[in-house]
């Protein structure tokens, strides 16, 4: 069997939730790679989960919210905006490509900017390749044996 | 007969040992009540010794250091067998602490860096530590250097912790205090896996600084300001690892204007302290813009050494991943 | 009475012109007259100021026993069992010189000519000068005792003494105020008033206050007279204070300021209402550089009975105008401004339209683009106003210039617009334009739309929950919406909005309590180190900081569940039911688990 990327998804109640819905309510066509976990808002989105997701097998991470301005809670976005960046520094440092992860904005009439989004998403992760994570066994059997 | 205490130094600074020391007189108390059957900075006892000791005979061990080598592991083991209760000591035995910072890098890099490309390393014939040398005398070995650091708790079962860079002597004190007065009365021992010597909420609480509502427009680095004494480091603009550290050491770092770094390691609740600082202190920007953002972030200088320098072994993903190489 | 009368307030009994009256002690003789009804003549006395006797005219006759003399009633106390006279030979005599005196210096003042006629003195023995001033002394006390600024004193001595500024220079402390010239009994000062035409009509009439404490409108609730701090002399500077010596019951309170009063409640319904574009943005119109160019909102005050005209739609030099242009959706209905439509100009055009045709004999023309006449009764309204011959021209007008010379037998001012019904530019000439400026959110409204946690719709007023099944509710519980805060609506809607928030508001009232939605966060305080990370990241301000614990905590009431704070929380102390960090993470685990063999059966 082929490799298919392993996407997580975590996606704001109010607007990306809601776009992903209509993305399928209206039967538009995109790639099943993203598995979605709900949130009430990107605010909600800790670092924390990010890192999880990889070290629990994702390739990619994708977080989308409500466009700016839009958030259901007023700024919920923005915050999850400046902690977008500081994640992609951060990744880069711990030495897993940057574009491995993303923050998008749908809202939720937007279900096309989702299908369009989740597919080029996709694809990005899949020119990437898997994300193999250092264990120590790949690392020793390399080295040691000098 | 005593009960037996073992104190071992593995991949550390040797600080957690000093801070031992730094008892003072009361180490005669844990001397009168324990019998030391190893503490290889202070006395002199074989491994071959501790072998010889039946199953679960050392009734206490103080261990300290992260597992970086072939050594490390093996008395890891040893003394995980031999002892009823294995503590580990310190941040190195905790979370990897400093020399787990080292998991940024592969073994290959860190070797090809330090036997060859450091300035001040002339290796022509590129020789690198063999772990087994045969030499006209004999044969040397030498341990083998392991690829990640680790803490001790991911090679052995880790009864309880004492968090800290090094541990304060007070705090070690009452440590030894509570297990000599557990162990006199009988009483029963803490949950397993109990962070001792430590309190509970974050090192803020134990700082006496006056905060308030943070909203940051610029990091500076504690070099770069004289910081107002009474004020809130981070308030401040410098980056202070307090917020998402445990408290316990008396907030000593911060009451002479020096940021906490995070040795006492990761609050009850706190996930992965590294990754929380990130969601802090980012959340705390003041701007909206990316550009914005971006420029105020330009200001915090290598995230991830500053907010994972203690926990990056025990952090979620553990270690650098090798797809993209950091720049060093 | 006994005890009141043994206090200061004691009572003295004293005859005037034979008649008896009691009056506290420390009164005038004027005074005890003015209780009597008895009329003295007074040239430099005012109630509100202390008495001067400079011009003496009030000398009166006090006879205690057998002594007679004269004295100033508007200064002499009061004292027990005297005998007063006000008239009587002597008095008139005496009268009589001191106005044949004033008359010589300033026989052109009608009242002088009118004491004289009253005490026979028709031409003075001193000559017919024309001073005008008779040197009461009224203006220059009020300048320095009623308004306190002494901007104008006496000057010089015997014949030279007359009323100047120092050295004659244009005063320096002058406010303005006009006080002296309002004293003045001969209208010998003036205030030269350049707003005014010489008959007197304003320049342009004021739709706002003309004096510093005024009713706000006739319609005002409660209807009280407010005091504008900027204008008023008592205020600024401490003098004045004349409109409390006119205030019986003492109302009064000059000490009042401003203050903030704290009022719990548990639910608030926001009516901030809208302001009108700034007309000053259409150049085109002429707003602001044009004579007889109105906003809608100040022809209305026009319009109104208690406005500056009473009612009367008058030209800025008093007559009547021949035409009026109505423009409709200025800034409405523009994409330069705002696209939305205001809703209410065309209702409110039509009604001006009709207040017009009854009140003048002008011709009126209708400038709109669509004539939405959508309310109950509101399309009848417009035919009967088709009826009242009301000329309507489809188009917006293109601009507002000055006629020609050859045009201004039918109006100075001519409108320039395309009439699109029969496809043809027209001008026609008016006398006056009125603007319908377009309805917009208050400018405040971003800052009280972050007060309140609520959002804004993308044309700026505040957001609904929803645009039909909750049109009164906000995002944020507790906070309701009524009116033009909420999008252009006319006053039954507003009506009908505020009565259904009402309804909303009081239904929570009778319940008693409030339904909170479980997702809230919540911080565990032995884990919080009170580092104040979160204080400032909560939308709502929900989590409050306690000094005494050092630690923050939520409120369940405000918390609205997003989590931003359980992200932010570097000692991970606050906890959000509902989507825990154990429900996130083993939802993470969840979808990257290995399926195992029995899963796939």
């Amino acid at each position: 069997m082929s490799w298919e990327p392993k996407i997580a998804g975590f996606l704001c109640n109010w607007c990306s939730y809601t776009g992903a819905d209509l993305a399928g309510t209206s039967r538009l066509h995109y790639p099943p790679n993203i598995r979605v976990i709900r949130m009430m808002c990107t605010g909600r989105m800790d670092p924390v989960f990010v890192f999880k997701a990889f070290q629990a097998g994702a390739d990619g991470v994708i977080v989308s919210g409500c466009h700016p301005g839009d958030c259901h809670y007023q700024e919920g976005n923005f915050k999850m905006l400046r902690r977008a960046h500081l994640i992609k520094r951060v990744l880069a440092d711990l030495g897993i490509h940057p574009d491995r992860f993303r923050l998008t904005w749908v809202s939720a009439s937007e279900g096309d900017r989702w299908a369009r989004f989740s597919a080029d998403f996709t694809q990005t992760i899949r020119t990437l390749g898997p994300l193999k994570l250092t264990s120590d066994s790949i690392l020793e059997g390399t080295y040691n044996a000098a | 007969m005593k009960p037996k205490l073992a104190l071992y130094w593995a991949a550390s600074c040797g600080g957690c040992e000093i801070a031992v020391v730094d008892v003072e007189e009361h180490i005669l108390t844990i001397a009168d009540f324990f019998d030391i059957v190893l503490w290889p900075v202070a006395m002199d006892f074989k491994y071959k010794d501790v072998e010889a000791m039946p199953d679960g005979e050392i009734t206490l061990c103080l261990f300290n250091g992260s597992i970086r080598n072939s050594e490390n592991e093996h008395m890891a083991k040893l003394l995980r067998a031999k002892s009823k209760v294995l503590v580990a000591f310190g941040s190195c035995a905790q979370e990897g602490c400093i020399p787990g910072l080292a998991n940024l890098f592969t073994k290959q890099q860190i070797w090809d860096y330090v036997y060859k490309q450091s300035p001040s390393t002339v290796n022509e014939s590129g020789i690198f530590p063999q772990p087994i040398n045969k030499m006209p005398e004999g044969t040397i070995e030498i341990p083998t250097m392991w690829d990640t650091v680790k803490p001790l708790n991911q090679v052995v079962d880790v009864d309880y912790y004492v968090p800290g860079c090094p541990p304060q002597s007070d705090q070690i004190l009452n440590v030894v205090v509570a297990v000599i007065d557990i162990l006199k009365n009988g009483q029963p021992l803490p949950p397993k896996g109990t962070i001792l010597g430590a309190g509970d909420k974050t090192c803020c609480d134990e700082c006496g600084r006056e905060r308030k509502e943070k909203k940051i427009k610029k990091f500076v680095r504690p070099h770069e300001i004289i910081p107002n004494p009474k004020e809130c480091l981070m308030d401040q603009g410098i980056v202070c690892c307090g917020p998402a550290t445990r408290s316990g050491c008396g907030a000593k770092c911060t009451a002479v204007n020096v940021p906490c770094r995070g040795c006492y390691g990761p609050p009850p609740d706190c996930l992965d302290p590294g990754a929380k600082m990130i969601s802090a202190l980012s959340s705390v920007i003041d701007a909206s813009e990316p550009e914005e953002i971006d420029s105020i972030l330009a200001t915090l200088t290598d995230p991830v050494g500053t907010f994972y320098r203690f926990n990056l072994a025990a952090s979620i993903l553990g270690r650098g991943q090798m797809e993209v190489r950091k720049q060093s | 009475m006994s005890s009141e009368a043994s206090g200061d307030k004691k009572l003295v009994n004293l005859t005037i012109d034979g008649r008896s009256v009691e009056i506290e002690k420390n009164s005038t003789v004027l005074q005890a007259a003015h209780k009597l009804g008895i009329e003295i003549p007074t040239l430099c006395h005012v109630d509100w100021m202390e008495p001067y006797g400079a011009c003496r005219l009030c000398s009166v006759e006090v006879i205690k026993g057998k002594r007679r003399r004269l004295v100033t009633a508007c200064n002499y106390p009061v004292s027990d069992r005297i005998v007063i006279e006000t008239i009587n030979d002597r008095i008139r005599r005496v009268r009589a010189m001191i106005i044949e005196l004033l008359l010589g210096r300033s026989s052109n003042v009608p009242l002088l000519q009118e004491l004289g006629k009253q005490y026979g003195v028709e031409k003075s023995r001193f000559g017919e000068g024309t001073e005008g001033c008779i040197l009461c002394g009224l203006c220059t006390r009020v300048c320095d005792e009623i308004v306190g600024v002494g901007a104008i004193a006496m000057d010089g001595r015997g014949i030279k003494r007359r009323v100047a500024t120092p050295y004659d220079e244009e005063s320096k402390t002058c406010i303005a105020c006009g006080a002296c010239a309002a004293v003045c009994p001969t209208g010998y000062i003036k205030v030269i008033d350049d707003t005014r035409t010489e008959k007197g009509v304003p320049l342009e009439f004021p739709t706002g206050p003309t004096t510093s404490i005024y009713v706000k409108t006739l319609q005002s609730v409660p209807k009280v007279p407010v005091i504008d701090v900027e204008s008023c002399i008592k205020m600024q500077t401490g003098g004045c204070g004349v409109c409390a010596t006119y205030c019986e019951p003492g109302a009064i309170n000059y000490n009042q300021k401003p203050e903030e009063i704290e009022v719990d409640v548990g639910q608030i319904l926001i009516s901030t209402g809208f302001q009108t574009i700034d007309l000053k943005k259409f150049a085109q119109y002429g707003y602001g550089r044009l004579d007889n160019v109105y906003s809608a909102l100040e022809f209305e005050r026009m319009l109104n009975a208690t406005g500056p005209t009473g009612s009367q739609v008058v030209l800025k030099n008093g007559q009547e105008p021949r035409a009026v242009g109505i423009i409709h959706c200025i800034g409405s209905r523009d994409e330069n401004h705002h696209r939305y439509c205001s809703r209410v100009c065309c209702m409110y055009a039509l009604k001006m339209a009709h207040l017009i045709k009854d009140r003048t004999k002008a011709a009126v023309y209708q400038f709109y683009i669509d004539m939405r006449a959508f309310g109950k009764g509101y399309e009848e309204f417009y035919h009967r106003l088709l009826d009242e011959g009301v000329t309507m021209i489809r188009g917006k007008a293109a601009e507002v210039v000055e006629a020609g010379w050859g045009q201004r037998d039918e109006g100075v001012l001519l409108i320039r617009a395309e009439d699109t019904l029969i496809g043809k530019f027209r001008e026609i000439p008016v006398d006056m334009v009125v603007l319908c400026a377009a309805m917009e959110p208050q400018h405040d409204a971003d800052e009280v739309g972050r007060l309140f946690s609520i959002s804004r719709s993308p044309d700026g007023f505040f957001l609904e929950r929803h645009p039909k099944l909750d049109p009164t509710s906000t995002m944020t519980d507790g906070i309701y919406l009524a009116g033009a805060c909420q999008s252009p609506k006319d006053i039954p809607d507003s009506v009908a909005q505020a009565q259904g928030a009402a309804a909303r508001i009081l239904q929570l009232i009778s319940r008693g309590y409030v339904e909170v939605d479980p997702i809230r966060a919540e911080v565990v305080e032995e884990l919080c180190g009170g580092c104040r990370m979160c204080n400032n990241l909560c939308p709502y301000g929900a989590i409050e900081f306690v000094l005494d614990k050092k630690i923050s905590r939520v409120n369940d009431a405000l918390c609205k569940g997003c989590g931003t704070c359980v992200a932010a929380c570097p000692a991970g102390a606050i906890t959000g039911k509902g989507f825990t960090n154990a429900q996130i993470m083993a939802e993470i685990d969840g979808l990257f688990a290995k399926p195992t063999q029995g899963a796939k059966a």
